[in-house]
């Protein structure tokens, strides 16, 4: 009797389209090698029975190289035979490739059909399989696929039944390459093509010049489409939506209640000048929805549309190429750059995607520099709200600032830290034309991530602060720190309340700096300060569970030791 | 017949696999990944001259950083 279902194939054939088209579980998928670094389980339903379906981490061989390839491996050898089933998904334009690991599994003997996915695709680039004969030599079923559109998604599930499970002679290494090289020559033809368009791209993304050329501008668009969406999506919608219909109902609650009772204050906040202020009242029916849904949300939503896209194409596995020199300094190696774009967007999915990197160095020295220097979408939105209305050239300097002690930071660790890098090895993928519905599936799932994680945790910041603030309970806080964050960062000691509250989650601060009525220098100081420390306590919470209670403390001494030097040294610079 | 270093190998020049010096993990992901003795790969590019280099093989295109190309030797006409 079949229990599970277990997906498994070469990285970046696809395997989580055909999970989301089996289960109804969406997740995330993109074109390169390692979106998927968990094992993603789900449930459909056949013939009237629930079974469980797994979706393993991309692997090449069943020799294990990286910790969550290995995981793949154990949970396949660890299932009864007569309880699973392994459908081994197959990239139908790189069948040679594919098919090492497929020989693999059938040695194994374990029950097995074949999908040969992105099947519109090989017949697009003038490959052709002959599917009965490969079906003949194989012995085991072969159902071309198109996941993308859910061709042969049924016929695959209607075939599962078939599966014997066989016991078939090994191979040498060596061997198993001969075999599919008969195999290949038999069942695959290749109609003779011209150099297309899009394979002089492919090829001039991976040459030093051309490739920077086009990596610098692609990098440069993203940003600038990043902003013009978001600054749109507040000017346009969610600011009209705020000041037009949400705030004259809170001006009829703010009377209804009072404006010294202490329900007024949790809900409604401070009136400034007698308005309600959506940025500095602090309640948690005024700044924090506003927080959320006018400064942050338009944001995540531009830059994970734009992440999608450059995903989809396959453009980061090339930047990975490109950076590879720049990041060996750091102690990484060019793949390091796909956790550091997705920190971008929030460092937890950052953190959790260094698993790609092989060595435990590697990944505290990515973790640490991604928790640091790396300024989440939250944390750039405060720093748009805060700093862009006084300069751009502000804006831009914290990044550079943040760049700085990136490098900085990096090149150090690589020093300090114990223990060796591997090399960058790595696949590169053909460019694809995105596919609408897979970006859009990708882009509500993230909005969801962020509005389910971030939402609560900012009401609940909020109504913490209330309640602190109305008993005063920040004074001793502020007392103790007055010295470091007065004498040594020229800020006043009120600021350290936002700075503490900022490791919480960094939108929850940006509602107490206003108040304080900051001067220009100051500002841009609070805004590196915030951008230094750890953004959220869910970073804090991934970075013990990947890493450990004791890397997490290096990583927090780390912090703060940068913090103190950053604001110290800014500071005494800045006039 | 000459044997080089993949990393010595100029744009789009071809050659046969010749020696792979590398520990067994390692040789057992080139393995999977179809990097073995007598294979014929292409090489596209390389960054720099301490830099990753871009090869193809078979349909394939695969980057390797500079100290895993050094460790193959390609022979080349």
């Amino acid at each position: 009797m079949i229990k599970k279902i277990f997906l498994i194939g070469n990285p970046n054939v696809g395997k989580s389209v055909v999970f989301s088209r089996l289960t109804g579980v969406q997740v995330i998928s993109s074109n390169y090698a390692g979106t998927t670094v968990e094992i993603t389980r789900g449930f459909l339903k056949l013939g009237g029975k629930e079974i469980e379906v797994v979706d393993l981490p991309g692997t090449y061989s069943l020799e294990a190289s990286s910790k969550s390839e290995e995981a793949a491996v154990v949970l396949l050898k660890e299932c009864p035979k007569e309880e699973c089933v392994v459908v081994n998904i197959v990239d139908s334009t790189n069948l040679e490739r594919n098919l090492y690991l497929t020989l693999q599994l059938i040695e194994e003997g374990l029950p097995l059909i074949v999908a040969l996915n992105m099947c519109d695709e090989a017949k697009h680039q003038g490959v052709s399989l002959d599917v009965g004969l490969l079906e003949k030599i194989l012995q085991v079923p072969v159902v071309p696929t198109c996941a993308i559109t859910g061709l042969g998604i049924k016929l695959l599930l209607e075939r599962i039944s078939e599966i014997k499970p066989v016991v078939r002679q090994k191979f040498l290494h060596r061997q198993r390459w001969q075999e599919i090289g008969n195999i290949i020559e038999q069942v695959q033809k290749l109609a003779h093509r011209h150099h297309t368009l899009r394979e002089t791209l492919e090829d001039a993304s991976v040459k030093p010049f051309s490739g920077s050329v086009i990596a610098i501008g692609v990098m440069l668009a993203s940003f600038e489409i990043v902003r013009f969406i978001g600054e749109n999506l507040i000017s346009r919608i969610a600011d009209p939506i705020f000041f037009n219909f949400y705030q004259p109902f809170l001006i009829k609650l703010s009377s209804f209640l009072g404006e010294e009772s202490f329900i007024h204050h949790l809900l409604i906040g401070d009136l400034i000048n007698g308005k309600i202020d959506f940025k500095q009242s602090l309640g948690l029916l005024t700044t924090a929805p506003y927080i959320e849904f006018a400064m942050v949300l338009p944001y995540i939503i531009s830059f994970y549309f734009v992440l999608g896209l450059l995903e989809d194409i396959g453009i980061l596995p090339r930047l990975a190429m490109l950076l590879d020199n720049l990041l060996h300094n750091l102690g990484l190696h060019g793949f390091a750059i796909i956790p550091v774009l997705l920190g971008l967007g929030c460092n937890v999915p950052g953190i959790l995607a260094t698993r790609n990197l092989e060595s435990r160095r590697e990944r505290f020295i990515a973790s640490t520099l991604i928790s640091i220097g790396v300024p989440c979408v939250a944390l750039q939105a405060m720093i748009f709200g805060l700093l862009g209305k006084i300069s751009g050239y502000y804006v831009s300097g914290v990044y550079l600032v943040l760049l700085a002690i990136w490098l900085i930071l990096g090149v150090i660790l690589n020093r300090m830290a114990k223990g060796y890098s591997p090399e960058l090895l790595i696949e590169i993928p053909p460019y694809r034309f995105p596919s609408l519905m897979i970006l859009w599936k990708k882009l509500f799932l993230r909005i969801k991530g962020f509005l389910i994680e971030a939402a609560p945790l900012v009401l609940l910041g909020v109504l913490i602060i209330n309640i602190l603030l109305y008993f005063r309970l920040f004074d001793i806080l502020t007392g103790i720190s007055a010295p470091i964050v007065k004498g040594l960062f020229g800020l006043p000691k009120e600021s350290v309340v936002a700075l503490v509250m900022g490791l919480f989650r960094k939108d929850v601060a940006v509602g107490m700096l206003m108040p304080l009525a900051l001067t220009a220098k100051q500002l841009f100081i609070t805004a590196v300060l915030l951008a230094i420390s750890f953004p959220c306590v869910a970073t804090f919470i991934v970075f013990f569970k990947e890493l450990g209670i004791k890397d997490l403390i290096k990583a927090c001494l780390i912090m703060l030791a940068v913090a103190l030097i950053t604001g110290t040294v800014l500071n005494l610079t800045l006039h | 017949m000459r044997k080089i270093s993949l990393n010595q190998m100029r744009g789009k020049q071809k050659g046969f696999i010749c020696d792979i010096s590398a520990e067994a993990a390692l040789q057992n992901k080139f393995m999977g990944m179809g990097i073995y003795k007598g294979r014929e790969i292409t090489k596209i590019s390389h960054i720099g001259l301490k830099g990753p280099v871009a090869i193809k093989v078979g349909r394939s295109v695969l980057v390797l950083g500079h100290s895993v190309a050094s460790k193959i030797t390609v022979e080349i006409q």
